[in-house]
This record gives C-alpha cells, structure tokens and sequence, in this order.
C-alpha cells in the first residue's frame, strides 16, 4: 500500500483487508473504506473525465454532493450499474470499477481534444450552429454529439436482481443522522413515539464521524437508539422525496456494499407516512470558483478532513488550504493534527479572526492572508499552485500535491423544498435557509443554517489578475460549466436563474448542482447587476440522489408487473390445450385448438357445434355487480338508458350505459331478482370503471337514493352453456326450477340448484341460440364445469373461447362496447334507440342525445358489410371510402369495426361504422388498402336468424 | 440579429464570444399594442413569430408571467408526431410536423427536431385492431405510419423485450419514421429570438390579472401585475392555467387541469434510438441527445394546481418501462417533475374564436401538444390577423362541446401523447 495512509486513526478497520481493481489494476482498501478513500490511499488523483470537455477529475468531495468521481461497478451478468459515486461505494472484496466517459483509457482519453477546442464550444454553441445542410442534422451531427455525450456505458443486459418495497408509519421520521438528526431522534424517542431515523450513510453520524472527539457520544446514542424499541435507524437509506402530507420516499440499499450478495433484494423502497419530519440534512461545503479549480487533487477542505480523520488518508503529502471560511482553518488544523503535511493557508480575507489563526500558526503552517489562488499547475494532478494578492500584485507559486477549498457552507434544503417550503436569504451565510412550510416539519442543525463552523466572507470568483475570458473556472464541474459560461448566458440575455440553468447547463447533472447552485447565483447576479433574492433559486425536485429505477419498480416486474386474473376454471382450459388472449386484467381463453387444428380451423368447428349441438363457455370474466335497496330500480333507472321499474322479478333486461355525452360505455344483461335486489352484469373490461361510475353517481348526485352497490364479479363462476341441446344438458342436473320454455323464457333469471349447488341461472344469449348462464359460487366453478362436460358428452359439448364468442355475436349483430364503439357512438348510431327510453325524465347522458350534432344526419352508424369476395376476411381498423381512386387525402366514410369467417353463413361478414350507414343499404363501397381496393355492400347486421326464432324455442 | 452559423461561432471564438448580443431584449410594456399574446410558451411565442412574419403584424406583446418556455414547453418529453386518427387531427398535427421540418433554418436557431421515428406498441388484440384503425386512416390522409412485426419492431429499438412470456408481450407496433423529438427549451428561445427580431416585445415577469372589455363587450386591453395595457386583439394560450384567464372574461371553459409527471435517468451512452410508446402498460421513453433517458408517465389522478405529482404514478411509470425494457432496471431516476395540463373533455385542443369579440384562445393541448408548437403558433396567428378560423383549424371550436361535434382521440384508443 502506498503511504498515503496514516499511520492510525480512522473508522476503518484495519485488521480487514479488501482487495479490489480500478481499470482492471489491483489495490488494497480496509473494510470501512469508499472506493475513493481507498484509491486516495493508493495514490490515485485521477478519477474520471468530465462530460463535456472531458477533462481530468479528481475526487471533490466525500459524500453524494460528488460531481466528478464517477464509475461503473460491474458485479458480473446483469449486473453492471454505470454513474456510481467513488465517494459512495463501499469497498468490498473483489470490487470491480472502471472508469467512464473516456477512450481509449483514463489517462489517455481522446476526447480531450473537446477541451483543447473548448473555446468554440460555449454555453448554448449547439444552438448556434448544425443547421446547415439540413440533412446533415440526423445523420452527421446528432449522432456524434450523441456519442460524445453520455457518462457511463449503459447497461445492456437484464438485471438479475429484485427489489422490495414496504410501508411505514410513525409519528417522527428524522431525514439525516448526522449530531442534529440523532439529538432529534433521541428527543422524540423518549417521548415514546415511534421514531424513524434514516440516513444514505453506511453508519450514522454524519459529520461526527470526521471529529474523533464526538465519538463516544456517538457510540452512546447510537446505542441507546438502537436498545429502543420504537426507533428504527436505517442507514444506507437515502429520503430522495417529499410528497404531499408527510409522505415521504426513501430507498434502502441492501446488498451493493457486500462481497457475497446473497438471495435477498437488492433495494428496498420504504414509503413512509409520518406525523411530523424533522430534517437534518446537513450543510454542503462550497467549493471556490477560480481558474484550475477542477484540477485532480483540488477538492473541498471538509472532503478532505472526513478522509483523513474518518478513512485515515492522506489526500497528499503537502497540502494547502484555500479558504474564504473559517471551517477550512479548523479541518486543516484537525488534518495536521492527525499527521496530513500541510504548506499553505491562503485566505482571500484580512480580517480572519485570531483565534481562527492561533492554531494553525502555532502548528507552524505558513498563512497568506489577503491573497487567493490564481491557477492550478499540472494535469492529471496538482503540482503546484499559483497565488497573488486579491489586488493582483505579489504573484508566487506554491509547490503541494492537492489544494484543499472552504467557500463556506450551502444548508440543504433539498427535501424542504420538494415540500414547496418557502426560502429566506440570509446574507451572513450566503445562503438560502429553510423559512416557512405547509406540511408538519421542521429543520434542525446545519440545514436549518445553524452551525458552528464559524464565519466565512463569500466571493463568486476569487480575484485574479488574469484576463477572465482565459479562465477555466469552474462552477458545475460535471457539466463543465464555467464562470465564463454563465456569464456569456447573462450577456446573451438570459435573466432568469431557471433560463441561465438551462442555456449553461449548471446544476443539471447527476449531483443536481449540490456543490454549484450558490456559486451560479452569485455569479449570475454579479452579472445581472441585481441582488440573488430578485434572482431567486431553481426549484429542487425529487429525487435527491439518483435513484435506481428497479426499486422504484419494486416487485412489480414480469408476472407480478400486473396480477393476472384467473377464472376458476382456467387451469380446466389450460389443462386441454386452450390458446389465451389477455382482455384487461384477465387471460380468457381464446380457442381450444384440437390436435393439428390452427385458429381458423378450431374457431369454425367451435362454432358450428354450437350452432348444431352446444357450446359451453367460461363468462366468470363479466363484471357483476349486486344493486340493493328500496331505492334499487330508480338508481338502474337513472342510470340506464332503458327503464327499469316496470321489470318483474324474475326478469331480464339489456342494459345500456352512456356517459354524460351521450356516447355508449358500456351494456350487458341484468336481472331483477327481488323487488330491491339487481343482479347487474357489465363488459370484462368495464367492470371497475362502471362501479366507479355508478358510486360516484350515487354519493356525488343522488346521495339521498337508499341503494347499495357490491362488485360481485369474483363471487360468482359463470358459465355459458350455447346452443339448441343446452337444456338437454341442464336438465337432469337442475333442481327447483321449471327449464321449460313456458315457464322459464328467454330472458328471466331462476334461483335454485345445480348439482346441488345454488345457484343464480339466468337464460340469456349472446351467440343467438338457446342459452343459459349458470351463476355459481366461485369455488364450485370448476366442478360444475366438469359435470357439465360429462353430462354434455352425448350431446357434443364443446368447449369455446372468446374468438368463437365474437364471432357468433357478430352473425347477430350484437356489439362489443369498445370494438363497434369507441367512445363516439350514441346508442342511435349503434342502432340501439330501441333501448333508450324516451319517455323517461332524465338519465345520464340523455341531454347530450339531443345536441344538434348528435341528431344531425350523416353520422357514422353501425351496419353490416358484405365483401363482393365471399372469401375475403377484411381487416379490421381497415377504412372505407365511395370513391376507391380519389387522391390522398382521401374521404373516409368509416372502418371496419368487427370481422370474421362466419361457418355458419360459409362466407365473410364485417360490422363497420359508416357516415349515413342505415341509409346506405344495398350500396357499394371500398375498402382500399394498399395492394388494391375491396368491394363491399353495405347490409343488415343481423346475418343470421334475423327473426329469432332460434331463441324462443 | 446577429446570424448564428459555424462561421459566427468561429469568429466570435476568437474573440472571446464578447460580442454575442442579446437573443432577445428584456421589454417593459409600452401603453398599446396591436396584438397581445398571452403566455410565454412555444406556442403563445410562435405565434407572435408568425403575426409578424406571416401576417404582417409587428406591434405585438407577449405576456409571460414568469419566464418564458417556463410552463409545459419546458417540461414536456418533446415527442413529435402526427399520426392521429381523425381527418381534423390528422391535418392539424401534420400542418405542424411540416413546419417542424426547416424549423431551426427559420428561426436561425437550431431546435435539435431530430426525425428518429416514434413507435407505438401493441400488446393485445385491442391494440392491434386500434393501431391498425390509425395506420389505414393515416396512409388515406398521406401521414405516414406503418406496422411492424415484433421481430421488425426489436431490429428498430434494440432494447425491447419482445418475449411472449411478458405480462404484456408485444404484439406488434405502429411506427411513424418522421416522429422524433426536439429541444424544448431551444423552440422557446428560437421563437422568441425570431420574434423581437421582428419588432415583438418579449415582456417576462409580467402575469395578466384581468380583461378589459368595453361597453360592446369586446376586449379593449388587459390588465397585468405590470400596469394596464390597451388592445382589441388579445389571444391566450396559457394551457393549464387558461380557465383562470378565461374566466377573467367571463368565460368558462371545458377545461381540466392535471399534474403530468415525467422523469430523466442519468446520461449514458446511447442505447436508445428512437421514440417508444405503450398506452396499455401506460409509459413512453426516448433517449436525450445529452444522454438521459426520459420517460414520461400519465396524468395524476386528480385535479390540481401544484406542480408535484404523486409518488406512486413514478413508481408504476417505471414499472412499466423495466418491464418492457428490462436491461434499464439499473439505471437511476436523476430528476422528476410535473407540469399542468388542461385537459377537454373530447382531449383535443380549442383554438379559435371565443364569444368574446377580440378575444382568441388556444389551449387544451393536455398531455400532447409539444408537437403541435409551430402549427399552433400558426394557426392561432391566422386566427387573430384575419378575425376567423384557418380551415385546419376551423373544427378545433369552442361551440363543439355544444353541439356535440367532438373530436375525440382518446375514446378512439389513441394514446396521449
Ligand atoms: C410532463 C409533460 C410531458 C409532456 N410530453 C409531451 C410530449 O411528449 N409531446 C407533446 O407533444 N406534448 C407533451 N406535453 C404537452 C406539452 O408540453 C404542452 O401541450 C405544450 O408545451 C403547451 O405549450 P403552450 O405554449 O401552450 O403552454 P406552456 O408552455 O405551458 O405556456 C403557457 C404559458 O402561459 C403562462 N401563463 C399562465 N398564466 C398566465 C398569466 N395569467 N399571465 C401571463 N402568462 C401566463 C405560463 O407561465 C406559461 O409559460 C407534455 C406536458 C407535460 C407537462
């Protein structure tokens, strides 16, 4: 190991040895060790590349205000995460980072030629230029840019791991442990409520951890938070966002920091609802803006002591201070003290006070008062600074390995004001504070702009006497925006923060401008001539730290990404074979293709045996919901377009539903079981959208109607049994009902029993055959199903899907909500008046039906469509026009909603939708596609046994 | 104005770049003015832009209440199309992606429209019937879109997971190739730029409080937290927040406003070529040319002001990009926002005429109208030079939600965006 490493001190433990590589070279790290502690110690200054110019780029910080240090972590397959901060990833045995942002290697990165050219490339210079020639845009320029941008790899194979998520409640959630956060937390715990402490840290302690003097008060309240049992400390836990009323997001790391990851989640995130949020996120060290700042080895001086006094390294061998703050005289004092050589402290102040002074000077550390450092010699790393007086004069060079910077102390009100908490500038810190909020929290500590790091003048750009457009002083250093930068967006006229944010880019990288936000300010209103408070601050948003998209995602990936919903009898069909489609939630079975069979081969032979023999068919799907109450028929009344009072008990009713505007959502058969009791049915896709519907109704408009709504779509199995044998079936295994036609008709509901099981039959029909629908308790679903198989044996049985189903509807004419309408049909136009009761005084939607629109003629209307080819299934979506060789555009009539192979007809038939469609029958039309036009004759939708009488038998 | 080009960036290089001048000067609003746009987006400012250039109207303000580009301009996913199903969208988003082509040479400002097509996935048989419904409706009207296999559909995006065995597999897709995005934040500055060239005043930090109107009911001028100014010609397009000016006329407008949240990962090299959308799984992502992934979600679900949307719309938002892209789920969320939508009852825009003389509108573009900023601009601009509706947009009435005459894109199953 190389000497930068103290000889003792530190949290690290160093009877644990870890072994890790960066670009593939080997080092050696102690368990407690971050990736840039440890390479810190191995002597390594250069870090990364920076995004735009691709300069080199040390380490600038200890914590996740890192804008520079940036690398890939590779943990194997499906295991590459790019854009980690050094400063954040603990070192772990085997460890593999790389470097990013740089080709072909770290120290010799071709890119840097951006830097060299840097002058033609300001802020805003892609705006100005690339515009000619045209062309040239997508296939020259964009793509270079594309390749020039970017930080990391991307990953480029399936994560293999998982994520967790999990809910919390307590009264106190502390955001941040640092000495503020634990006093805080032990406060509130000893009050007795529940207590939640989080930090992103790997230990709590925040800045204790870098002051060996508060270590056994940390030890003691640590422990005593831990004996307790109504807190919960977190650590490695990041608060990323505040969302309204105290709901707040934060994301547990779990595995990235251990050598064997295990089988548990790699994250977790934690929504937690608190009573109150203290937040005590700390403070952010400033960097100072000067020509050479982002030099690898120039870093900010409480970056510099948590190294030293936290990790037990050295972040050079002769180190000086440039400061504007009195913060950075006591951590340099703290860093000699703990055996760091330092040179120089340069302060841009005279005035520093003498107890500031009175250490340093007795440790003999040389002081420049009144003087400011002017530029930074050495690449890849700090060799030598360059210093002058603040008026210019009394210019030298320092010899050291890093220089050190305390441009005082920026709180971090990140998550205060993701709460839409309000700002006051205080001018003493140079800084925005917390001031006042709607939610229930508080700031404390260094967040709250209380601290005890002493004063500090405040300066945007340290005074030189070099010309300025020369500089390259840096304010973002991830985006490499510059002073100069923001000024030029001042000079173009860009005056608002939010606009000089975005022209320069300063504070849009991955570090959200933690350590650039202030500098940009201050330096834009230098330029602006105008106070920061008319300037005012870009908004924070969430989250504070990048956060990975899988926990976010959570649990919800693959099969659990949506539940699939299941019928009772689904592993029936998925036992024989049965082919599925998703319909909204559900997979339904589609077909049951017999051995050799494709789609159009079962789907014909399906429905020929209803049509012959009978179907039987799984409706569980449909959404039923129970209406009950004295006020039960009104409620259906108002809400349907039909009416509903006059409905016997023991009667069935088609149902159709419209919004307020008048066009149809939803239809399906009801019953009316009691004289306050409805058994109501809806589409499979409309089931939650139409009880959403009806309770909105209910408790918004007619809160006084004495009605009770029940989804009962999972309560009940249904099952469809289709076709002229269907109460041959039935019959033997009914008991209490009359199945005779006399005594129980086309549309009326029986309750009784069917093998024993109670059940709700209703006879309906959707294929236009005889048919019943046998409700069930869910759980007898599948039994029921199977006896009915069994009974059914000698009368041909067979199993049909939702493909046989819709095409059985369509040779009647019968709709499917949201296939033949699509939120543009009335019930007119779908040739559905005959269900709209008129008569009645009002029921949702019925003004809309009388706007002059919908009563104007030429709209499109539901009919039948007939090929000139009988073999010619159209497709549907396909348009419809009068005239096949007009020029584009063209006039369309309407398109095919529905189309199928009708066996039962031996030929094609369409449903379509189509401008003055009842009027057109009889006429030709066109269907054009690409390769040619096809010929249509609009008919009926009523293709197959038009009188019904197959029903009444 | 000084002409943007390679050559003035290279000169200006040498000299340091002090010479560059304002994009656009900070006006103070003068007593009067010919036309008022009110709201500083891409769309009010395009259409200053185009009263000036097109319509030969100079003397025109924009008021802006904040900064301009601040509202959804600058904070939209950027996606651009056209393939909308009814022949009245069609023509207006198309009238709109023409414009776009040319643009930055227009404007002397490069808006970064990058044609990188956009792909809409199906993951059921509903979605194809759908997708196809708008393929065949868009080849009759020369807008280009076309079907893709799930194979076609992966060769053309690389990271889609097109396994059958995903909860939503895909199906196949819609693919409009002269799709793509463009930089917001440019086609606010490039217009705005464009038009104090032409002698408009760009007035930022001014918010319009109410409107004036004389004895005849027409407007004679607004008032704003800057002082009264004087016109007959006022045209708003303030999208979430127009109900709230609108009914400083008396007016009350279909209007519903939303939080719409969208989010960018941190930049990475590319990985992502083109544009992508699924309204079944409910998200659409596209990569930056800085290197961001952005994705953008579906609206809050309830009404709102405030511009922070709820956790749980990011969390199922990412959901569904890791599910149909799951080589993303290590990659981070670097920043989350929302912005306010104004949302119609049949989701399309009003632009046009309003009961009150001298008083024009535009808005009610919701979740989609980045794409329609120049053909907006434009349209709006016609309207208010010649008093009555260009054809294009003639349908885009107020009076539709009276009679019934909706044009209604999402009851057709289009997606939002
Ligand atoms: C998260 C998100 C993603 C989106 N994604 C897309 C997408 O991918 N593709 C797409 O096409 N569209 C998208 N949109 C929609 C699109 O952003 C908008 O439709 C479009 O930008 C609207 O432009 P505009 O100029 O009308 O409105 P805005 O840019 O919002 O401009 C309105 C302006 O009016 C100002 N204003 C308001 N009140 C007043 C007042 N009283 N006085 C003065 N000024 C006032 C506001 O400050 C604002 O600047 C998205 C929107 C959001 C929020």
């Amino acid at each position: 190991m190389s000497g930068y490493r103290l000889a003792n001190g530190g949290r690290i433990d160093r009877g644990v040895r870890r072994r890790f590589t960066f670009d593939g070279r080997p080092f050696e790290g102690f368990s407690g060790d971050t990736l840039a502690s440890a390479l810190l110690a191995g002597g390594v200054q250069l870090f990364g590349r920076s995004f735009k110019y691709h300069r080199p780029r040390g380490v600038l910080g200890a914590g996740s205000e890192e804008p520079n240090a940036l690398i890939s972590v590779n943990r194997g397959p499906g295991r590459f995460t790019p854009n980690l901060r050094a400063t954040g990833i603990e070192v772990y045995e085997g460890l593999a980072a790389t470097s990013q942002n740089r080709w072909p290697s770290l120290r010799f990165d071709l890119a840097a030629i951006n830097d060299r050219l840097g002058m033609f490339f300001p802020a805003g210079f892609y705006n100005k230029t690339f515009m000619w020639p045209r062309s040239f845009w997508e296939t020259l320029y964009e793509p270079a840019i594309r390749r020039m941008a970017g930080l990391g790899n991307p990953p480029t194979e399936e994560d293999r791991d998982h994520y967790a998520a999990t809910y919390a409640h307590c009264e106190c959630l502390v955001i941040g442990a640092g000495p503020a956060g634990i006093e805080a937390a032990l406060e509130a715990a000893s009050t007795g409520k529940r207590v939640i402490l989080v930090d992103e840290q790997d230990e709590a302690g925040g800045g204790a951890m870098s002051d060996p003097a508060l270590w056994p008060w940390l030890e003691r309240s640590i422990a005593t938070l831990a004996g307790a049992p109504n807190v919960t400390l977190l650590t490695r836990t990041t608060a990323f966002g505040y969302y309204h009323d105290n709901f707040i997001g934060a994301i547990e790391r779990l595995t990235d920091h251990l050598a064997d990851i295990g089988k548990g989640p790699r994250e977790r995130l934690w929504r937690i609802r608190a009573g109150e949020v203290i937040l005590a996120q700390g403070a952010i060290e400033r960097p100072l803006v000067f020509d050479g700042n982002d030099t690898p080895g120039v870093m900010l001086a409480s970056a510099a002591r948590t190294f030293a006094l936290r990790h037990g390294v050295a972040v050079g061998r002769s180190v000086a201070l440039m400061a504007t703050h009195d913060s950075g005289w006591r951590d340099i004092v703290a860093m000699a003290k703990a055996g760091v050589g330092v040179c120089a402290v340069i302060d841009a102040r005279t005035n520093v006070s003498n107890d500031v002074q009175a250490e340093a000077k007795a440790l003999g550390i040389p002081v420049h008062l009144g003087q400011c450092v002017i530029g930074v010699k050495g690449r890849h790393a700090v060799q030598a600074i360059e210093v002058a007086s603040t008026d210019g004069s009394r210019r030298r060079t320092i010899a050291c390995d890093a220089l050190l910077m305390a441009g005082g102390w920026t709180p971090t009100v990140h998550l205060w004001s993701h709460a839409r908490g309000s700002l006051a500038w205080r001018d003493a810190l140079g800084a925005y504070v917390p001031e006042t909020c709607s939610e229930i929290v508080r700031c404390v500590g260094a967040c709250a702009g209380t601290w005890d790091f002493g004063a500090g003048g405040l300066i945007n750009t340290l005074p030189s006497p070099k010309p300025s457009h020369r500089a390259r002083a840096f304010v973002d250093f991830q985006n490499d925006v510059t002073a100069k930068d923001i000024r030029l967006a001042v000079q173009e006229g860009f005056r608002s923060i939010e606009h000089i944010k975005r022209y320069t880019t300063t504070g849009m990288a991955t570090d959200q401008g933690k350590t650039s936000n202030l500098n940009g300010l201050r330096i834009a209103s230098d330029a602006l001539a105008r106070p920061v408070t008319d300037i005012g601050l870009t908004t924070f948003r969430p989250p504070y730290t990048p956060q990975s998209f899988g926990a976010l995602a959570g649990r919800a990936q693959g099969p659990l990404f949506q539940p699939t919903r299941k019928t009772p009898i689904d592993g029936w069909a998925e036992e024989h074979g049965a082919v599925f489609e998703l319909v909204a939630q559900w997979r339904r079975a589609r077909y049951f293709p017999k051995p050799g069979e494709d789609m159009h081969v079962a789907v014909n032979r399906e429905c020929r045996m209803v049509r012959q023999a009978v179907g039987i068919f799984d409706a569980s799907t449909l959404g039923k919901i129970e209406v009950v109450g004295p006020d039960a028929a009104e409620f259906l009344n108002r809400m349907y377009t039909n009416p509903w009072k006059s409905l016997e008990p023991g009667r069935c009713r088609y149902g159709l539903l419209l919004r307020e505007d008048g066009f149809i959502t939803d239809d399906g058969v009801s019953a009316r079981l009691d004289d306050d009791r409805f058994h109501l049915t809806t589409t499979t896709g409309g089931a939650t959208r139409v009880l959403n519907m009806m309770e909105d109704y209910l408790q918004t408009e007619w809160p006084d109607l004495d009605v009770w709504l029940t989804s009962i779509t999972e309560q009940y199995a249904v099952i469809a049994l289709q076709g002229p044998m269907a109460r041959k079936v039935l019959e033997p295994l009914v008991e209490g009902i009359d199945l005779s036609p006399g005594a129980f008709p086309h549309m009326a509901i029986r309750a009784g029993r069917i093998c024993g099981i109670p059940t709700r039959l209703f006879r309906v029909s959707f294929t236009g055959e005889l048919g019943f629908e046998i409700n069930v308790p869910t759980a007898f679903g599948r039994a029921l199903w199977e006896r009915l198989m069994a009974e059914g044996q000698h009368h041909g049985i067979t199993p049909y899907g939702t493909e046989a189903m819709h095409v059985l509807r369509a040779e009647k004419g019968f709709i499917i909500v949201g296939q033949d309408t699509d939120g543009t049909v009335t019930p007119y136009d779908a040739g559905l008046g005959w269900a709209v009761g008129t008569k009645k005084k009002d029921f949702v939607g019925k003004r809309s039906l009388a706007r002059p629109d919908i009563v104007a003629p030429g709209r499109k209307q539901l009919v039948g469509l007939m090929t000139d080819d009988p073999n010619l299934v159209l497709e549907e979506g396909a348009q419809i026009v009068a005239d096949p060789k007009q020029a584009v555009p063209m006039t369309m009539l309407g398109h095919v909603t529905s189309s199928y192979w009708s066996e039962t007809l031996g030929r094609s038939i369409a449903l379509a939708l189509v401008a003055g469609g009842h009027g057109r029958t009889g006429e030709t039309l066109y269907i054009p596609m690409p390769d040619r036009a096809h010929s249509v004759k609009v008919c009926s939708r009523l293709f197959h046994d038009a009188e019904g009488a197959r029903l009444n038998v | 104005m000084t002409r943007f080009s390679a050559f003035s960036l290279f000169s200006n290089a040498l000299g340091g770049h002090k010479d560059w001048p304002e994009h656009w000067p900070d006006a103070a609003p003068k007593p009067a003015y010919d036309a008022i746009i009110v709201g500083g987006g891409g769309h009010g400012l395009g259409a200053a832009y185009y009263l000036a250039k097109r319509y030969g109207i100079r003397n025109v303000a924009v008021l802006e209440k904040g900064w301009i580009g601040g509202g959804n301009t600058g904070r939209n996913t950027t996606i651009i199309r056209s393939n909308y199903l009814y022949d009245e969208s069609a023509h207006l988003y198309d009238h709109a992606v023409k414009l776009w082509d040319g643009l930055s040479q227009d404007l002397n400002y490069n808006t970064m429209y990058s044609k990188r097509g956009v792909m809409m996935l199906a993951h059921n048989v509903h979605d194809i019937q759908s997708l196809k419904r708008h393929i065949h409706a868009n080849r009759l009207n020369g807008v280009d879109n076309e079907w893709l296999t799930p194979q076609e559909a992966k060769a053309y995006c690389p990271p889609l997971n097109i396994s059958p065995d995903a909860r939503h597999p895909v199906l196949g897709a819609a693919l409009q190739r002269r799709g793509g995005v463009a930089r917001h934040d440019t086609v606010a500055w490039g217009y705005a730029r464009a038009a104090a060239a032409l002698g408009v005043d760009i007035i930022q930090n001014c918010a319009v409080t109410g409107i004036n109107r004389g004895a005849d009911g027409a407007v004679t001028g607004v008032e704003t937290t800057r002082g009264a100014i004087a016109c007959r010609r006022v045209g708003v397009s303030a999208a979430g927040h127009t109900s709230i000016i609108m009914r400083m006329a008396g007016l009350d407008f279909p209007l519903e406003s939303y939080p719409l949240q969208a989010l960018v990962s941190e930049p990475v090299k590319p990985v992502f070529p083109c544009v992508v959308m699924s309204n079944t799984v409910h998200a659409y992502i596209s990569q930056s040319d800085k290197g961001e992934l952005v994705i953008g979600a579906g609206t809050d679900q309830y009404v709102s002001y405030s511009q922070r949307g709820a956790l749980h719309i990011v969390e199922h938002t990412l959901a569904a990009i890791c599910e149909i892209f799951p080589i993303f789920r290590r990659m981070r969320m670097l920043r989350n926002w929302g912005g306010i939508v104004d949302v119609t009852p049949d989701r399309s825009p009003i632009l046009g005429k309003t009961p009150v003389k001298g008083l024009y509108v535009n808005c009610g573009w919701g979740t989609g109208g980045f794409k329609a900023t120049p053909g907006a601009g434009d349209l709006l601009a016609y309207t208010m030079a010649k008093d009555e509706p260009h054809p294009i947009n003639a349908p885009f009435n107020l009076d539709r939600f009276r009679n019934g005459r909706l044009i209604d894109e999402a009851a057709a199953a289009a997606v939002a965006h």
